[in-house]
């Protein structure tokens, strides 16, 4: 690529607001029904049928206004958007045009040593479509409508990433943000989040180029992908002497290329006007205070405390609150423990156990209670580290207390002064050579002492009382 | 004796057990087979009819009677959503259709132990001021004029509610007014119509045209009736979020005739030259009895008034066109099978709409096109304000309007017609009352020297319900207007 290309990136953020029952109706929203099962009158669009705003998807859109410090509209308006197809049974969708509930905000994104701050745009509250089943019959196409009206909020950036690392910061900051309020549970596998990316390149000082809309990428990686190929491709174009159309285009993550969808001039004329079925929405400020008084810890300020309160560096907080539930373990295990242990043992040990079993935090084979009892035993020098985490392998696959673990492996260190000294006195008369060795200035030899005694008590020897006895009896 | 029973009349007759429900409801139905000519219903509910006849005798002879609706034999425009009950709107995508639910203003009527003897005919998705624009084809107007043998049209969109009640096939019926649909249609047959406040009245699991000006109302005999009936109705319902918070009133208890220190106001911009002379007459005649007792009648002005209906002719089919929408083949209703999704929306739309239909959505379509929306539907609304304004400021001043409810009497069915906004003109006197979401009351005042009902309008300001029907009821026991149409049909 060439140097002074300059890429100018925009996202759309499609997030399923966490709700037992949808935006206009008290249908439930729990993923993985038999199709058209969770499917109200006012769902499938009957003759007759009116919507009723969801009061709970307001406070949810609200509070992740306020996560993401935007302007909270005291008026909105929902309008329909009119177009024809199997999935939309009103024929149109509803969802806010000119005044969504959410205004201008901005978050700030880690992008390793240095911070930018991303503009928001906006953000509003639409429904969502059914789905349409292709694969059902050979002739004909099947629709669910259990997704039909489940409240979705559109989270619009300003244009201010400028590369696809910017671009996947900024996705999984909002994303982490409406986990924090709980607003969103952010599963991209199962689409209750997805970016729509809009991308343009132009050179340095040049106006904005032509964009082209990236529909529905559904993990970072397709992000991160489909704006590299993009970026290149839009290049190539310019620089072979074409202009780029604007237009809607498709990730496929097979070939991993983007295609053509569909351009601009095939575009929809979606007639947005406001629904008449439903009176502008008017939020009461005291109500938005209350909200906003009510709102937990957000990421940045919880890193902050992290650093604070616990003396652990940036990158270890960084990581620690990049996740709300990881947070909260985190503060769990380390109540009133050593907090080094306690960073070590959270984001090494269990992050790799995580990892690889494929798990999130919430389905961790170990919580944070069993971790604790874990380190206690290493504080109270009961186990040694190495012999922590041969029990921490065994605690993740098995529903042993840690004590009862230690006890049938028989991993209860030593720290009986007299027990060891026993042990040492053995490998000293066993060795007279190295001791004669050590006594005429061969002090290096100290570990192999130390290496033998723990042969012998099969690792169990408590390290620093071992290290201290073996000293105290070679130097005198 | 069981013969232009009012709902008072039926009601005290079962009361005084000098007929049973069942009895009554017998003598509807007959009736009702009697009148085929007139094709006033779509569909009857003979069997549904019949057992909630004896329902309500079963209730009379353990002395468990509901209410006034308790075995009064109503009728519904083919509009509501009636459980079990075939639902068309008059169109043939709905033609198909049973709703498994009951719209809240015929649950309404249920709970007060109505007999419900069927559906009525109606303009396509109330589109239309003849009644002509139905699949089932036009409702025939029990009045007939004395110069010749024409069928005329009943008026519309809620023909058959108002020829059904004229030719006395049910007590009273309900239609809905979305631009005069109920006003207009009771004018050409002499009857009450009222329709109320937006808001007053729940528009859950009613076929939507245009959803900000819809409200469903009744056609009734009697002012006392459309009291009764419009309390039934009315009330808040969580499941409109447009339905008003107000508590119900009870507008037939209340009903007070004296119109004494009233002040009335008469619009100037009403007055025209075109008005036929008859309707000038009967309206003049209306002052004069308003004058007489004791009300203070004052000209006023509505500026906006002329602006109304293109304004109207705007919003109503922008709205439509997007209500419609729903109607495509996938989920219910009509379907015609094609090859692709597109082809079988075209001939499913193209097939299961009329002309009038497809002509609004058109219209609805064009006016919230990119390009066109600011020019067409954001001028019309604030149009719509500022006629809302007008209003505003006259009732400042008067506490009821007094107009003609239409421009002309009922015409014959095949009158010809070569521009659909000559029928757009019927609507002029009543379309700013629902875009204002102003209460307004058609009331019969007399017959034009062809035999032809002639009826006055008025409106007053929001939830002043119970002052129209009191000026009505004062209205009505002046000019004691009782004519009722031959009965040429049998």
């Amino acid at each position: 690529m060439s140097n002074n290309w300059q890429t100018v990136i925009g996202i759309e953020i499609h997030a399923q607001v966490n709700s037992k029952s949808k935006l206009f109706s008290s249908s439930s929203t729990g993923f993985g029904s038999a199709p058209n099962t969770q499917v109200s009158l006012v769902d499938a669009a009957m003759p007759g049928m009116l919507p009723v705003i969801n009061k709970f998807c307001i406070e949810q859109a609200v509070k992740s206004g306020l996560g993401l410090n935007a302007k909270i509209n005291s008026k909105s308006i929902f309008d329909r958007k009119n177009y024809f197809y199997q999935d939309l049974p009103q024929g149109y969708q509803i969802s806010q045009f000119k005044d969504p509930i959410v205004g201008e905000g901005s978050i700030e994104i880690d992008l390793g040593d240095e911070k930018k701050v991303i503009g928001i745009e906006r953000l509003h509250l639409e429904q969502d479509a059914g789905k349409s089943l292709h694969d059902q019959d050979p002739n004909l196409t099947f629709v669910d409508l259990n997704r039909s009206g489940i409240a979705l909020m559109e989270i619009v950036s300003k244009p201010d990433m400028a590369s696809p690392e910017e671009a996947v910061a900024y996705v999984k900051k909002v994303r982490t943000i409406l986990r924090y309020l709980d607003t969103c549970d952010g599963n991209m596998e199962q689409g209750s989040l997805r970016a729509d990316v809009n991308i343009s390149v132009r050179k340095e000082g040049d106006e904005l180029g032509t964009r082209c809309e990236i529909k529905n990428l559904n993990s970072f990686k397709h992000i991160n992908a489909a704006i590299n190929f993009e970026v290149d491709r839009q290049i190539k174009v310019i620089e072979g002497g074409d202009k780029i159309k604007q237009e809607t285009r498709l990730y496929d993550v097979t070939l991993d290329k983007t295609r053509s969808m569909r351009s601009k001039e095939d575009a929809h004329d979606y007639r947005y006007f406001p629904d008449p079925d439903l009176l502008p929405l008017k939020l009461n400020q005291s109500w938005i205070d209350d909200l906003k008084k009510d709102l937990p810890e957000l990421p940045d300020e919880k890193k902050a405390r992290f650093v604070e309160q616990y003396k652990i560096s940036d990158y270890d907080a960084e990581v620690l609150t990049s996740d709300r539930l990881t947070s909260e373990y985190f503060e769990k295990v380390a109540k009133n423990r050593n907090v080094k242990l306690a960073v070590s043992w959270v984001a090494s040990e269990l992050f790799a156990i995580l990892n690889k079993l494929n798990l999130t935090i919430e389905k961790s084979p170990v919580n944070s209670d069993q971790l604790g009892d874990l380190i206690d035993e290493i504080e109270n020098g009961i186990i040694s580290n190495r012999a922590a985490k041969e029990v921490f392998e065994e605690m993740c696959e098995s529903s042993k207390s840690v004590k009862e673990i230690i006890n049938d492996k028989g991993l209860v260190q030593i720290s009986d002064t007299t027990e060891i000294e026993k042990f040492i006195d053995q490998v000293l008369i066993e060795n007279p050579d190295n001791v004669q060795k050590y006594k005429e200035g061969k002090t290096k030899l100290l570990g192999f002492f130390i290496g033998e005694v723990m042969k012998a008590t099969k690792g169990k020897a408590n390290p620093g009382l071992l290290n201290q006895i073996v000293k105290k009896k070679l130097d005198n | 004796m069981i013969e232009n029973l009012t709902i008072e009349q039926t009601s005290k007759l079962l009361n005084d057990k000098q007929a049973s429900a069942l009895e009554i409801t017998d003598i509807y139905l007959k009736k009702i087979n009697t009148a085929k000519k007139l094709n006033c219903f779509i569909t009857v509910s003979e069997d549904k009819a019949i057992e909630a006849a004896k329902e309500t005798d079963e209730r009379i002879s353990k002395n468990k009677k509901i209410g006034f609706l308790d075995g009064v034999p109503l009728a519904y425009k083919d509009l509501f959503c009636t459980n079990d009950i075939l639902t068309t709107a008059s169109s043939k995508i709905l033609s198909n259709f049973t709703p498994t639910y009951e719209s809240t203003v015929t649950a309404n009527c249920k709970d007060q132990g109505a007999v419900v003897l069927g559906k009525l005919n109606c303009d396509e998705f109330a589109m239309g001021s003849t009644n002509k624009t139905s699949f089932y084809g036009p409702v025939i107007n029990p009045w007939k004029s004395i110069d010749n043998e024409d069928e005329l049209v009943p008026g519309g969109s809620s023909g058959g509610s108002a020829a059904s009640v004229a030719a006395d096939l049910c007590v009273a019926s309900l239609g809905t007014d979305t631009g005069g649909s109920i006003r207009q249609p009771a004018s050409f047959t002499g009857l009450v119509g009222l329709k109320p406040t937006y808001g007053r009245v729940s528009r859950w699991g009613t076929v939507a045209f245009a959803s900000s000006l819809d409200q469903a109302g009744p056609i009734a005999k009697t002012v006392e009736d459309a009291a009764i009936l419009l309390q039934t109705i009315s009330g808040h319902d969580n499941k409109d979020s447009t339905s008003s918070i107000r508590s119900n009133e009870n507008f037939y208890s209340n009903l007070d005739s004296s119109v004494k220190g009233l002040k009335i106001g008469v619009p100037k911009e009403y007055m025209s030259d075109d008005l036929p002379e008859e309707i000038q007459k009967f309206w003049n005649e209306g002052k004069k009895i308003l004058t007489e007792n004791g009300a203070e009648l004052t000209e006023v002005s509505l500026p906006s008034t002329k602006t109304a209906l293109p304004a109207y002719y705007i919003i109503a089919p922008a709205e439509a066109s997007s209500n419609l929408s729903r109607y495509d083949g996938v989920k219910y209703g009509l379907r015609v099978k094609e090859k692709s999704l597109t082809e079988m929306y075209e001939s499913t739309r193209s097939e299961g709409f009329g002309d009038e239909v497809k002509r609004r959505i058109m219209i609805g379509t064009y006016v919230l096109s990119s390009g066109y929306y600011d020019a067409y539907y954001i001028k019309a609304q604030k149009i719509r304000s500022i006629i809302k304004n007008d209003f505003d400021n006259v009732f400042k001043n008067v506490d009821a309007l007094f107009t003609p409810a239409t421009p002309n009497t009922a015409f014959p069915i095949n009158r010809e017609e070569t521009d659909p906004v000559q029928n757009y003109l019927n609507d002029i006197f009543t379309v700013p009352a629902n875009l204002a979401g102003l209460p307004a009351i058609s009331i019969p005042f007399g017959l034009d020297n062809s035999g032809l009902p002639i009826g006055m309008q008025l409106i007053t300001n929001s939830f002043q319900e119970q002052m129209l029907l009191n000026i009505s009821k004062n209205l009505q026991d002046t000019i004691n207007f009782n004519n009722r149409p031959t009965q040429w049909w049998k």
